[in-house]
């Protein structure tokens, strides 16, 4: 590849997905990419990036698509699981007791492990949960990973990572080498295709968001903004959730890490009340 | 440390899960069959068993039957590991006592993610990406 078409691939990827590739991740790109070209029609990378140079849009989302990666297992890491069914929830049903409702984003959703995750976890608690309104949404840039997650298919290799057998036994239903999500688990998640760098106010708000093992492709200043707009789709007493190799220690004060809880995250509240009495002052105008 | 029997009539799937479950800190002991597996468990109960379910003599369902009824025989942890990936032999197997289920073929991450399951290894360090 010549570092004229790496540098144009860098930039082009880090404009439309935030993915933030070093300058020695050549590999990495030949690796998704040469089977996009060879899929394209094309005879390679710099064909591909002539195309794209030409105006073919279509050809840039395909790009940016493969060289997402899309690895994510059920209950990937165990302890934000177990966060959820004995910290979160229990809280959120104290909270929101009044409303009934519970509002969850999946924020990099992939291929529905992590969604389906809470999912099957909310349904095993479905007695407190009786009457109360679920959402789950599940959003990626990714359209790919999302009709594999809508369609809730998985090989026997995806079942058997970090899935419990009762879990599969009880939710699942086989067909062949394949297993499927029972239809009420996945009529609980709905998918949205989004990209985290644009606004996603529109969703409206919530009251726990995970979003994990993405922030971690992006630069710090990405990861700033991005915060930003986290803290603003959050309520106050809200929960976000962040992958095993993210923090927001460093680099933003809009969340503040929940003591003794390993990646779980609050809305900073002191934050909040240094904003406030703008807003009271501006209600007041 | 811990002990782990690992079952199987197939020497090479012995010797691959012995591998496996040795990297994970365990001690092994291999049986070829339910009925040798049992012989084992009389003389000294071990944490884990490895099991598969068709094998001569006796199978792995029947060793199941008979290993919780011993004294003790509700203790070790018992994960099957067979090419039976059946939703009805899972279900069969769950109520006969079993704590997890692997459907071969199985590798590393598999074996691991079902010890971790039953709780017999800590989490291994999460993965960033
Ligand atoms: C490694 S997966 C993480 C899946 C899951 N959250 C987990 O932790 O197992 C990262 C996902 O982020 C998605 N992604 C990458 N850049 C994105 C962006 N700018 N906006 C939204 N999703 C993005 C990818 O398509 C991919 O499915």
């Amino acid at each position: 590849m010549t570092p004229p078409d790496y540098e144009y691939l860098r930039k082009l990827l880090k404009d439309h997905s935030g993915l933030d590739l070093s300058a020695d991740k050549q590999y990495l790109i030949e690796s998704r990419l040469l089977p996009l070209s060879r899929k394209c029609g094309l005879a390679g990378i710099s064909e591909l990036v002539q195309k794209m140079k030409g105006g073919a849009s279509t050809i840039v989302a395909q790009v940016v698509e493969a060289m997402t990666t899309n690895e994510t297992f059920f209950f990937r890491d165990k302890v934000p699981f177990d966060h959820f069914r004995d910290s979160i929830v229990p809280e959120v049903l104290k909270a929101r007791a009044a409303r009934k409702s519970i509002r969850i984003w999946c924020a990099a959703g992939s291929t529905g492990q992590e969604p389906y995750s809470l999912a099957m976890s909310l349904k095993e608690m479905s007695a407190a949960l009786a009457g109360w309104r679920i959402e789950i949404i599940a959003t990626d840039l990714s359209q790919e990973v999302l009709e594999k997650s809508k369609a809730g298919i998985y090989s026997q290799f995806e079942v058997q990572r970090g899935l419990p057998i009762q879990m599969l036994v009880k939710y699942f239903k086989q067909n062949g080498e394949l297993w499927q999500i029972n239809a009420d688990i996945r009529a609980m998640v709905q998918h949205r295709q989004l990209n985290l760098l644009h606004d996603f106010s529109q969703l409206g708000m919530f009251d726990v968001i995970f979003c994990r093992n993405v922030l971690i492709y992006f630069d710090q200043d990405t990861k700033i903004n991005i915060f930003g707009r986290l803290a603003k789709s959050m309520e106050a007493d809200g929960f976000l959730v962040l992958g095993a190799a993210e923090t927001v220690v460093g680099l933003t004060d809009v969340f503040k890490p929940f003591p003794d809880k390993r990646g779980l995250y609050r809305p900073n509240a002191a934050r909040a009340a240094t904003a406030a009495p703008k807003i009271a002052a501006m209600a007041g105008r | 440390m811990k002990t782990c029997l690992v079952v199987d009539d197939s020497g090479v799937v012995r010797k691959i899960a012995r591998r496996i479950l040795e990297e994970m800190g365990f001690e092994i002991t291999e049986a070829e069959d339910g009925e040798k597996a049992l012989e084992v468990c009389k003389l000294a109960m071990p944490n884990a068993v490895l099991l598969d379910w068709n094998m001569p003599v006796m199978d792995g369902y029947e060793f199941l039957g008979h290993l919780r009824r011993l004294p003790g025989g509700d203790v070790p942890k018992v994960v099957f590991c067979t090419t039976e990936n059946g939703m009805d032999h899972i279900s069969r197997a769950l109520h006969a006592g079993a704590n997890e289920y692997i459907m071969k073929p199985f590798d590393k991450d598999i074996v691991a993610a079902k010890f971790q399951e039953v709780g017999l290894v800590e989490l291994s360090e999460p993965t960033p990406v």
